[in-house]
């Protein structure tokens, strides 16, 4: 973990979520791990955010969850895109590349 | 999607266990993982499960934040929020009651207050455009107001362009007679354009037609409904029917529907048409009331103007002897002439019950923030037990709504009790006081506002308890506070006790005025004194002669009653309303030109102002010797004399009563003057003739009896000597003079006994107030008292401790409410009376009692502190 940690930036966790489960069905903890690896380690996700927002998520529509047997008997629920969820991916995929960039223009300009 | 919502939450409602079960798996399962993940990177399995729980936090506390979402746990959840909440405020009795009672009190004054304000004040009067009814009034140089004439109201109905219809009214007292008793009826004599003016006609029958309103016309009449049901069993049959009217047949041509409201005659019950009978220079006669409809769009001001310029300009071009050279004419809206008289006593009273609000809104706060210190260890507990944020906050709006609610229904009972209180209450003028009822708008506004407050002032420790440091607050439990609270509920306690000293110091003042009115000299001798009016009704005293035997033997026999000691008949009686005024024309002297003064007229028997006993000063008074026949004699009162001939002397003089050229009358005495109008009124013109040397007789006179008891118990006997002679003639208006007084200050004693009821709820509440911040600070203080004991500080140095700080906080209140005092009574200026709203000595004996009751509500809790055992609060620690 070379950078420091912080959590995650307020109204990202929804987009975070589900670009990580458009490359594949995970369960809570696969998300979680599966962010932390992918920003290195700078986004740390609160167990009980997530929880919640995937049961928001799913609420709405945009992922299918499922209980699959795990290895050691027990049932772990998995979550997976619904085309809705990839629609709602790519509005906010567009909405925050456009913010980012206004952004990044505001703070080139003051340099 | 709503689908999908919709389905989850249903699932969850019905199988809750298999809900839980899953978020139960899934939370267990992320545990699991974690604690995995830790393992392959090398910790002992006891190490990866502990480092897994720190990850994830409290594992209770994720479960029930995942298990909450959704809609379907609303109700649950608010339900039991409820429960809880009904739990901990019977727990806690006092605090309950006290902010029940406060916010019931705060609610209940506030909504009957507005609830009796509002039609009277606000609400438009209850016809069809209603803000098209204008009141035309003339105004005197003098700036006193004139009745109407009927010349200039003929006048502005065929020039007034401003106008739809102009009607002119009077006053009209029939006896209705037949099977039944005789019964004096209260109506009006109205033009026929009357009701048209209000917008509103008889729900069956006709309206009256300008063929109706002649001199010698037919007897026509129209009934209220009231009065209809009430005598003639609400028949319909009576359309057409003759009733006997003072002794006079009246043809019945309508009823008027249930709800009309007349109100410029609210107690009338049946109109008939005026009839005006213009001979002898009747038509300048000041003796109507003229009200008028605009035209559509015409504003009031505009109306006002052409009224003016008519009038004058009818003033200028025949120069009638009644009017004024200058007087000055207006039309104004109906609701605003009507109101004029009690506008300022409704809203200082309706300021009154505002600051009460406040204050009640003030304690209620006080209370709750009282409450949320003593609670912080609690909340500190929850949260650390894995209670979320926003529930803490949800569970004390549950608890304030809870309040509130409680506060509001019996508020509610309050203003309805309140209402019907103000009702009985409400003096005579009152207008529309039938109007009033429970305003149920008014009551939710009250409620929405204390509620607001409640949750407001319930919050403040909700979201401290939730951000702040759990730990100090979980070890201290609930001995400690935050200075931030103390300060303000201090600020809270300052405020309660300045709002209470404006109340105070306004009943003070009004308490003061009403002694000064008392302390007024009368002019006459009111005690043992009955008095009632005695009018002639049937056509057997159609002949002058027979109405002065009649009086002449009524008299006569009044005084044979027992226990009678004095009796005596006059054309008016002080304090009773009566309003009988005419011009005095004074002869030109030697010294002094000929010139008129406006003087109150008595035609009396002889005897009466030695019944009133109405001091003599010069001269000679009235007696059996000035009849019919003798020369005209006449008694001024002493400030006439004094106006007309400075120290000169009256006797011997002449003057013209009435018509200036009338015979003339001789002054043969002097007498003081009387208060005739009303007690705060100093109108002390007045002249006394006998009744039998008067060109007419007055058909209704009063009676006036001395006792020598209880002048009320006298009534019965009298009113059967008066019958004796004639029984068909009505008795009315039996009062006694004490009685008369009592009323004619009956708005200035509502105002009183409202501000004082206000006042000491005011004082009560602010009492309140200091005693639970010193209780608390007290309570929070014990362990730095039994310090103080321990390093030697006497029980006295404590006792002084503690009502210092009582005291300091009464005092920053008593100053700054000396200073809103002095700006809040200005609005009291017209109610007052001969008491300067700077009054020294009121606000001295308020700045005491507000001072002896806060010494009282100090010295409890600091008695308690004096008795904190310095070993036994050490031990505790």
């Amino acid at each position: 973990m070379d950078e420091p940690t912080t959590d995650v930036i307020q109204g990202t966790l929804d987009l975070l979520i589900l670009k990580t489960l458009s490359l594949e069905p995970l369960h809570g903890y696969g998300i979680a791990r599966r962010i932390e690896q992918i920003s290195r380690g700078v986004f740390k996700v609160n167990p009980g955010s997530l929880l919640t927002a995937l049961q928001r998520l799913e609420r709405a529509g945009w992922l299918d969850a499922e209980w699959r047997q795990t290895a050691n008997a027990r049932r772990a629920r998995f979550y997976a895109l619904t085309r809705a969820g990839r629609r709602q991916l790519e509005e906010e995929t567009t909405d925050w590349t456009r913010r980012v960039a206004a952004v990044a223009r505001l703070l080139k300009a003051e340099a | 999607m709503l689908w999908r919502q919709l389905v989850r939450g249903l699932r969850a409602l019905v199988d809750r266990p298999g809900t839980d079960r899953d978020v139960a798996d899934e939370v267990q399962d992320y545990l699991e993982q974690a604690a995995a993940a830790h393992r392959a990177r090398g910790l002992s399995p006891d190490a990866a499960l502990r480092a897994a729980r720190l990850e994830l936090g409290n594992v209770t506390g994720v479960r029930e934040r995942v298990r909450d979402y959704g809609w379907e746990n609303l109700p649950a959840s608010l339900l039991a929020d409820l429960r809880y909440a009904a739990r901990r405020l019977r727990l806690a009795p006092g605090f309950t009651s006290v902010t029940i009672l406060t916010l019931a009190l705060g609610l209940g004054a506030t909504t009957a207050i507005f609830s009796a304000v509002h039609p009277i004040l606000f609400a438009s009067l209850p016809y069809p455009d209603a803000g098209r009814i204008t009141a035309i009034v003339e105004t005197r140089s003098d700036g006193g107001r004139s009745s109407g004439t009927f010349a200039m109201y003929h006048a502005f109905g065929e020039r007034a362009r401003a106008f739809e219809t102009i009607a002119v009214l009077k006053p009209w007292q029939p006896t209705l007679m037949g099977a039944e008793q005789p019964e004096r009826l209260e109506g009006q004599r109205v033009s026929a354009s009357y009701l048209h003016v209000l917008g509103v006609s008889p729900s069956f029958g006709r309206d009256f037609q300008p063929s109706d309103d002649r001199l010698n016309g037919p007897n026509v009449v129209i009934l209220s409904d009231a009065l209809w049901r009430r005598r003639f069993g609400g028949d319909r049959a009576i359309l057409g029917q003759q009733v006997r009217l003072d002794d006079n047949g009246y043809v019945v041509i309508g009823v008027m529907p249930p709800g009309f409201e007349n109100v410029l005659a609210p107690s009338a019950e049946l109109w008939a048409p005026l009839q005006y009978d213009l001979s002898e220079g009747r038509a300048w006669g000041h003796h109507l009331r003229t009200v008028g409809r605009l035209r559509p769009g015409v504003p009031v001001a505009q109306a006002s103007l052409e009224i003016n310029a008519l009038g004058r300009g009818v003033v200028q071009e025949q120069h009638p002897e009644t009017y004024d050279p200058n007087a000055q004419f207006a039309a104004l809206s109906l609701q605003d002439e009507l109101t004029r008289s009690v506008r300022p006593a409704l809203l200082a009273i309706l300021g009154a019950v505002l600051l009460v609000l406040v204050i009640a809104c003030v304690n209620v706060t006080n209370l709750l923030l009282a409450r949320g210190v003593q609670r912080r260890g609690e909340f500190a507990l929850r949260v650390a037990l894995g209670a979320g944020h926003g529930r803490l906050v949800r569970q004390l709006l549950t608890e304030s709504l809870l309040l509130a609610l409680v506060g509001g229904v019996v508020g509610m009972a309050v203003a309805v009790v309140g209402v019907r209180a103000l009702v009985a209450l409400s003096p005579p003028g009152l207008p529309r006081a039938g109007a009033i009822h429970v305003d149920a708008a008014v009551f939710a506004f009250a409620l929405g506002i204390t509620t607001l407050i409640g949750l407001a002032s319930g919050l403040i420790p909700a979201l401290q308890a939730a951000r702040g440091d759990q730990h100090e607050d979980l070890q201290h439990g609930t001995r400690r506070t935050a200075g931030g609270h103390r300060r303000t509920r201090s600020a809270l306690v300052i405020a309660e006790v300045a709002l209470a000293l404006v109340l105070l110091v306004s009943s003070g003042l009004l308490l003061r005025s009403l002694e000064r009115l008392f302390a007024i000299p009368l002019g006459f001798d009111a005690s043992r004194l009955l008095t009632m009016q005695v009018q002639t009704a049937s056509h057997r005293l159609d002949d002058d002669s027979a109405t002065r035997r009649f009086y002449a033997a009524a008299l006569a026999a009044v005084r044979q009653v027992p226990g009678v000691t004095d009796a005596a008949l006059t054309s008016q009686l002080p304090l009773s309303s009566d309003d009988d005024e005419y011009g005095a024309h004074f002869e030109a002297g030697p010294a002094q030109g000929a010139e008129t003064y406006d003087v109150f007229r008595y035609a009396v028997s002889a005897g009466y102002l030695e019944t009133m006993r109405i001091p003599l000063r010069r001269g000679r008074l009235l007696d059996e010797r000035d009849g019919v026949g003798a020369p005209l004699v006449v008694v001024i009162s002493e400030s006439l004399a004094r106006e007309r001939f400075q120290n000169g002397d009256p006797i011997g003089q002449r003057l013209r009563i009435g018509p200036a050229d009338g015979p003339p009358f001789t002054v043969v005495g002097v007498v003081g003057d009387v208060k005739q109008m009303s007690l705060a009124l100093d109108q002390p013109e007045a002249v006394y003739t006998t009744a039998s040397q008067w060109r007419f007789p007055d058909r209704v006179m009063s009676l006036v009896v001395r006792g020598r008891g209880d002048a009320a118990a006298l009534a019965p006997a009298v009113r059967q000597g008066v019958w004796a002679v004639d029984k068909d003639q009505p008795v009315v208006r039996v009062a006694t003079m004490d009685h008369l007084l009592a009323a004619s200050a009956a708005e200035r004693r509502f105002a009183l006994t409202l501000f004082s009821a206000f006042a000491l709820a005011a004082l009560v509440l602010a009492a309140a107030g200091i005693y639970g911040v010193l209780a608390g600070s007290v309570a929070e203080r014990t362990r730095e008292i039994g310090v103080r004991a321990a390093l030697g500080a006497s029980r006295r140095d404590i006792l002084a401790l503690v009502l210092r700080h009582g005291m300091t906080l009464t005092g920053l209140g008593v100053a700054f409410g000396l200073a809103g005092a002095v700006a809040a009574t200005q609005a009291l200026a017209t109610m007052l009376f001969s008491v300067s709203r700077l009054d020294p000595v009121t606000y001295c004996g308020v700045v005491a009692v507000l001072g002896g009751v806060a010494t009282l509500a100090c010295s409890v809790p600091a008695w308690r502190a004096a008795q904190v055992d310095p070993a036994t609060t050490l031990r505790a620690e």
